[in-house]
C-alpha cells in the first residue's frame, strides 16, 4: 500500500466530495478520474462510445418503425416457440435475458473474488460466465437460423410486414451477438491469466506488456455488465414494444 | 456513506459484500419475470409502454449503479460517463420528429397514387 508509486498522483491533493469535488478533480492539473486505475477510466470511455453505436442503431430502429406505412409484425408472434405442444410468445427472448442477467450476476461476483485474490473462485467464476455467455450466443444462432429458414425474414423483406423488420433485427442482434462473443473470448483470457497466477505474480500482459493486477477483472466485468445493459434496452424496446 | 466506503479501498479497487449482487441479481430476475408478463398478458397502450420503460430503467439504473459500481466512484466520473449520454434525448427528439414528418410525406404521396 506505501510503495512509492510516481504515477500515483490521487493522493497529492485532498479529495473534496460532492459538486467541489467534480471541480477540483478536473481542475487538479492532474488526472481527473482519481481512485481509478487508467484502464478502468478507458473502459467506460469506450463504453460511452458504445452506447452512442447502439443508441443510434435503436434510435434508426425508432425512426424506420415509426414511419414505415406496413405493418410491423408482432414480435411476440414471430419470436413464439412451441414448447410441450404449446405456443408461448417471447418464451426463447426471455430465457436468453435470464441466462444474461445470471452472467452478469456470475461475473459480479467474480470481481468480488478477484480483489480478494481467491483465485479459484475467480477463476471458477469467470468460466461460469463465458459458459452462460456462449450459451447465450447459441440460442441466438438459433433464434437467427429459425428465423431466417422457417419464417422467412430477411434484412430485405419478410413475409409477415413491414421489410424494415429484417434489416433492424439483423443489424441490432448481430452487433450485439458480436459483442457477446468478444466477451466470452474476453473471459476465457482473463479467466486464464488468473488461474495461472499471472495477476498474483504481476506478470506482464501479451498485448500491452503491462503488470498484470486484479483490477483487469473489474475491467472484463464493466464490458460483461454493459453487454447486458444493452441486451435490457434492445428486449424492451424491440422484442416487447 | 457510499463514497468513504469506495474511498477507504482505493488502493484494493471495489469491494463489497456478496450480499448485494445477490440481492440485485434477484431484484433483476424479478424486473426481467415483470416485463415478460407484460407481454404475456398482453398490455397494450400506454399501459405496456409505461411499464415497459419503467422495467427497462429500473434494471438498467441497477446494473450500471451496483454491477458496474457507479454509485461507488467519485462524481468526476460518474457525471463524466453518465451526462453525455443525455445527448442521445436530443438525437431521440430529431429522429421521432423526422419519422413523423417521412411517415406524413409517405401518407401524401400513396394518397395521391389511389386519386
Amino acid at each position: 500500500m506505501t510503495q512509492a508509486n510516481p504515477s500515483n498522483t490521487a493522493q497529492a491533493l485532498p479529495l473534496p466530495e460532492g459538486v467541489p469535488g467534480i471541480v477540483a478533480d478536473w481542475s487538479s492539473d492532474q488526472r481527473a478520474f482519481k481512485n481509478v486505475p487508467w484502464g478502468k477510466a478507458m473502459m467506460w470511455i469506450f463504453l460511452l462510445s458504445d452506447t452512442f453505436i447502439f443508441s443510434s442503431f435503436l434510435i434508426s430502429y425508432m425512426t424506420v418503425r415509426m414511419s414505415t406505412t406496413e405493418p410491423w409484425p408482432n414480435p411476440s408472434e414471430v419470436f413464439a416457440l412451441t414448447l410441450f405442444g404449446k405456443k408461448i410468445p417471447l418464451i426463447l427472448i426471455a430465457i436468453m435475458t435470464f441466462i444474461l442477467i445470471s452472467s452478469s450476476g456470475t461475473m459480479a461476483m467474480a470481481v468480488k473474488f478477484g480483489y480478494e485474490k481467491n483465485r479459484r473462485m475467480t477463476f471458477i467464476l469467470l468460466l461460469i460466465t463465458a459458459a452462460l455467455g456462449a450459451s447465450f450466443v447459441g440460442m441466438q444462432a438459433f433464434e437467427w437460423t429459425k428465423l431466417i429458414f422457417e419464417e422467412g425474414v430477411r434484412p430485405w423483406g419478410n413475409p409477415m410486414g413491414a421489410a424494415q423488420f429484417g434489416s433492424v433485427f439483423f443489424m441490432i442482434t448481430g452487433f450485439h451477438g458480436t459483442h457477446v462473443s468478444i466477451g466470452v473470448i474476453f473471459l476465457i483470457i482473463v479467466a486464464i491469466k488468473v488461474i495461472r497466477g499471472d495477476l498474483d505474480h504481476e506478470r506482464p500482459g501479451f498485448l500491452t506488456g503491462r503488470k498484470g493486477k486484479y483490477e483487469i477483472v473489474e475491467i472484463m466485468g464493466l464490458y460483461w455488465h454493459f453487454v447486458d445493459l444493452v441486451w435490457v434496452f434492445i428486449f424492451a424496446v424491440f422484442y416487447l414494444w | 456513506m457510499a463514497h468513504v466506503e469506495g474511498q477507504q479501498h482505493d488502493v484494493q479497487g471495489q469491494q463489497h459484500p456478496i450480499g448485494i449482487y445477490l440481492k440485485i441479481w434477484g431484484l433483476l430476475f424479478v424486473l426481467s419475470t415483470a416485463s415478460y408478463l407484460v407481454d404475456y398478458f398482453h398490455f397494450q397502450g400506454y399501459l405496456r409502454w409505461f411499464l415497459i420503460i419503467v422495467f427497462m430503467l429500473l434494471k438498467a439504473g441497477l446494473i450500471v449503479a451496483v454491477f458496474m459500481h457507479m454509485i461507488w466512484e467519485r462524481l468526476a466520473l460518474m457525471y463524466a460517463i453518465l451526462v453525455p449520454t443525455l445527448l442521445l434525448m436530443v438525437l431521440l427528439g430529431i429522429g421521432a420528429l423526422e419519422a413523423d414528418y417521412t411517415f406524413f410525406t409517405r401518407g401524401v404521396f400513396f394518397v395521391r397514387g389511389l386519386l
